[in-house]
């Protein structure tokens, strides 16, 4: 073990109820502290030489404030008395000079709460390990890239990567609560090399909350790998209409429309194409989209919201029909409704809306094979660039790679199009959804094909 | 705001008036003395190294926000610390600290130094500073600007907006702004010191007819203070350029499909060369062999028409630095001249290992972040065309004039870029606005179909954060009007 550089003294509760106590004594009406303490490593190791090697920990504290109905906010990686002094009173000063708003405020005291019992989310076993084992998991992840293909030439190396967070909550109202967690991974991002010169990437990794439970750095090597090589020899496609096939860890970013789509914050702002939905068919029957932040181990898991709210199990579309908005307290006094305890909190600032687990279920799941069968002609989408997705309009237009299908199997791989349609149209437009679902962060999903899509190409 | 930055004097301004006051702000503040600094320095070589170095930032960041006609929220944040880097051949050890105290500066430093194993190197002894380009000077350093007049700016915006067009449903304003101060001491003797200011301003709104409801924003700023917004870039200028977008678009047509003629308007649609070539010209794809232009040095890479510069010493850019994060002067670098590949931006590391020369583009997010080659101000040299003459000699086309953002793949160099502004042009005329579209082409090929560059370079607005390997960086771009014979457009229409 590297010798660490979080040997300061711990940060408790005590010092986040001290902090809110010196703000209410300077003036403030109500007040809410986050203390937060982590610690990252990092190994990345390229040809067989370790490439970097980073440790460290830092600390930082966060205040926000209301006098009435105004509200201001301050951070700080200054822990020290004099530095926790000035956040205190520059957040009181700064409150002075915004505007009131009648829907400013903490929660009310009834909805605080956190999940009880062994929620799995931190584990220490990472420690154990010594850094020599730590760097040899990166090496092996990059060595058993060269060692799939010789047309591996190249790569940008294998990773060893973890870290551990302690974060603190509390506020005047009585909340206060704490959580650990961990996370670890193990990652790989091979070069191969065609004959004629074309070059490709791509990676694979494996996360995990504790170090016992990653997979084995050959495997995920040997994944990369076969990602990477089947990339060689991709080429345009003429412009056309075909069904487009989201591989599990693209359509990911389609389940993440979804939860944008419903986010509070944009719904309020009439910034979102869900606004005033509630109740209505917004995706094809066959979805049902839920977010959980309460899964045991899960890597969205947590025992209570930004707010001091227990995090819960939100139903948002339920066999297409919008049924909730993602909700943190303000946003739901706006919109009159309760908060469904997303609230995200970093160190600084006010609260915004935040995922749990989220993920999709289809009434009807089908093996992948069984999808690109019905297929005659179509994409299968592997990788997507560019951030063309418009939530106001719901237009959607980025940058795609991955195969065709052609007759209900994978032909040939595809890269320089793009793929094109209205989020509206396409979450209604779900024709087919996989059996293969995984958890491998926190937003999963199966396959899913989508009809009626533009592709432009050559 | 500059439109001919070629025309920017440079070397005129060698005085530093704060460059003393650089120093003692660590010196100062955190007790931090120049035997503390050889101190840390022989730490992280104790295990030997080729290199060591010491990053010490200090930033106080501001931000408010307008929402409803409300000032809802307001945020200060204070942080510190220390990157303690250890580079030995192609290895990299990091470390680094939020803390710094004397005993916590060293323990990074021998935590940083385990990247080597060998006998002790001894850091030159005696640091050296330069005298330093003055390109944005401070004029308040503790950044404590009067926020009474920051709320105001954004009371304006929200007004001109509102009484721009009864359509304007929703409006949204901020204002941020950072004075970030820096120290970087190294084993090769380098001593450097900078106070660093960025600001911006941001307008947001939405229209609403009928049914039919649409977005636009508008932005800008730089290494500038809030005297700026009230004389240069007013709030009623951004919110008048943000409630165009947005009332525009409510009679977009839905973009074109497929292969086709490009123009591509001054100023932000640069952010094409930041994605096609930009990434793809940084030092470490090249020296580790993982970018498109990799061996391309002395070979065409774009037609005849197309230089391309990246310049870190424009005043008060949002890309420009006096020193990098190395400490190094940055410098205008020209990557492609006359459509050859020239150079690539460097760092020490990447100048060391691959006998190139150094061109002070060492960048990193914060101190906790690994340093290494970025843009800074990346930009097209403006050629001989007239704007109108470009959009003439279309017969049937896509002239996108404002854009999101976009991203590359470095290794396969396929780019995209998203127009948020955007019109069709048939028969040589600039017709329908059209909507929201991704173009998508491949680096080092794009600019071979350069047809015409205008004499109309702008750079953009100062609204650029560029990300790589999780690190963002405030960049700058810039472009004349410009031809492309063929790119493909991603939209949804014939």
């Amino acid at each position: 073990m590297l010798e660490t550089l979080t040997a300061h003294q711990e940060l408790t509760a005590a010092l986040a109820t001290q902090l809110i106590d010196q703000a209410l004594s300077a003036g403030a009406t109500d007040a809410e502290a986050v203390l937060y303490e982590g610690d990252e490593f990092e190994a990345l190791v390229r040809k067989g030489e370790v490439e970097r090697l980073k440790e460290s920990g830092s600390r930082a504290a966060g205040l926000r404030v209301f006098l009435g109905a105004r509200t201001a906010s301050t951070s700080t990686s200054d822990l020290t008395p004099a530095g926790l002094e000035r956040l205190v009173h520059g957040a009181v000063a700064l409150a002075r000079v915004t505007s009131e708003d009648p829907f400013a405020g903490l929660p009310d005291p009834t909805s605080f709460g956190q999940l009880s019992g062994e929620l799995r989310i931190y584990s220490n076993d990472v420690d154990d390990l010594p850094a020599a084992e730590r760097i040899a998991l990166a090496r092996r992840a990059d060595a058993a890239c060269f060692a799939a293909d010789p047309r591996i030439t190249n790569s940008r190396g294998g990773s060893f990567d973890s870290g551990a967070g302690h974060k603190i909550l509390a506020n005047s109202r009585g909340f206060v609560g704490e959580y650990r967690r961990s996370i670890c991974s193990i990652s790989a991002s091979p070069i191969a090399q065609s004959a004629d010169g074309q070059m490709q990437r791509d990676y694979w990794y494996s996360s995990a909350r504790s170090a016992a439970a990653l997979e084995s750095p050959e495997s995920i090597g040997a994944e990369a790998a076969r990602r990477t090589l089947r990339r060689l020899g991709a080429r345009s496609v003429p412009t056309q209409q075909v069904p487009v096939v989201f591989s599990p860890e693209i359509a990911r970013s389609i389940v993440g429309h979804i939860f944008e789509a419903a986010n509070g914050s944009l719904i309020y702002h009439q910034s979102s194409f869900f606004a005033g939905k509630l109740g209505e068919q917004v995706a094809s029957p066959e979805l049902t989209i839920i977010d959980d932040g309460t899964l045991v181990g899960g890597f969205g898991t947590a025992p209570f919201d930004g707010e001091g709210l227990p995090t819960r199990r939100t139903v948002i579309v339920e066999r297409g029909v919008l049924k909730s908005y993602l909700l943190n307290t303000y946003m739901a006094r706006k919109l009159n409704m309760q908060s469904t305890g997303n609230a995200s909190r970093g160190i600084s600032g006010a609260p915004g809306i935040g995922a749990g687990n989220l993920f999709l279920e289809s009434a009807s799941p089908l093996p992948p094979a069984s999808i690109l069968a019905g297929i005659k002609s179509g994409l299968y989408v592997t990788e997507l660039i560019g951030q063309g997705v418009n939530m106001v309009t719901g237009d959607y237009s980025r940058g795609a790679s991955g195969l065709w299908i052609e007759n209900g199997a994978w032909s040939y791989p595809v890269e320089g199009i793009t793929i094109a349609g209205n989020l509206r149209e396409m979450f209604q437009n779900v024709t087919a959804a996989g059996n293969d679902m995984v958890f491998r962060s926190s937003v999963a999903s199966p396959t899913l094909r989508i009809d009626g899509m533009t592709i432009a190409g050559s | 705001m500059s439109h001919q930055p070629t025309n920017i004097p440079s070397g005129t301004q060698q005085h530093n008036s704060f460059g003393p006051e650089h120093r003692r702000y660590f010196f100062d503040t955190f007790g931090i003395t120049e035997r503390l600094l050889e101190r840390c320095l022989g730490e992280a070589l104790s295990a030997g190294g080729d290199y060591a170095d010491l990053y010490f930032e200090s930033i106080a960041s501001t931000s408010i926000g307008l929402d409803e006609s409300l000032v809802k929220s307001a945020n200060q944040g204070m942080s510190a610390g220390c990157g303690v880097r250890v580079v030995a051949g192609e290895r990299t050890g990091y470390a680094y600290t939020d803390d710094l105290s004397a005993d916590r500066l060293l323990r990074a430093a021998r935590t940083a130094a385990l990247i080597a194993s060998g006998p002790a190197k001894e850091p030159v002894s005696g640091f050296r500073e330069k005298t330093q380009q003055n390109l944005y000077p401070v004029l308040s350093p503790e950044g404590d600007a009067d926020i009474a007049s920051k709320l105001d700016l954004l009371l304006r915006a929200d007004r001109a907006a509102r009484a721009a067009d009864s359509r304007i449903v929703e409006v949204r304003a901020s204002f941020s702004d950072e004075v970030r101060r820096i120290l970087v001491a190294a084993s090769d003797g380098t001593f450097a010191s900078d106070t660093q200011p960025l600001a911006r301003f941001n307008v947001f709104v939405i229209a609403k007819d009928g049914t039919n409801i649409t977005r636009g924003s508008a932005g800008g700023g730089g290494r500038v203070e809030l005297d700026y917004f009230l004389t240069e870039k007013t709030p009623e200028g951004f919110a008048k350029e943000a409630t165009r977008q947005a009332i525009l678009q409510l009679n977009a047509v839905p973009a074109p499909a497929g292969e086709m003629e490009v123009v591509l308007g001054p100023g932000w649609p640069g952010v094409l060369l930041h994605e096609a070539v930009g990434h793809g010209l940084e030092a470490d794809f090249n020296r580790k062999g993982t970018s498109a232009f990799s061996g391309l040095i002395g070979q065409s890479v774009a037609s005849s028409k197309v230089t391309v510069v990246d310049n870190g010493r424009m005043p008060n850019r949002r890309g420009s630095l006096n020193v990098d994060d190395e400490g190094s002067p940055t410098q205008e670098t020209v990557l492609i001249e006359n459509g050859i590949l020239r150079g690539y931006m460097s760092d020490k590391l990447s100048s060391r290992l691959m006998g190139i020369p150094e061109t002070g583009n060492c960048r990193r997010e914060s101190y906790q972040s690994v340093p290494m080659p970025r843009m800074t101000n990346t930009y097209m040299l403006a050629g001989d065309d007239a704007p109108e003459d470009i959009l003439r000699s279309v017969k049937r086309g896509l002239y996108a004039v404002n854009f999101g953002g976009g991203q590359v793949d470095i290794t396969n160099g396929k780019f995209v870029f998203s127009a948020s502004e955007a019109y069709l042009i048939e028969d040589g005329k600039i017709t329908a606005p059209v909507k929201d579209a991704t173009l998508i082409g491949n680096g080092p090929e794009a600019l071979k179909f350069v047809s015409m560059v205008g004499h109309d370079l702008r750079l953009d607005e100062g609204i650029g954060t560029c990300g790589k390997e999780g690190q963002s960086v405030p960049v700058g771009v810039g472009m004349p009007t410009i031809k492309l014979d063929r790119m493909v457009v991603g939209g949804t229409g014939r």
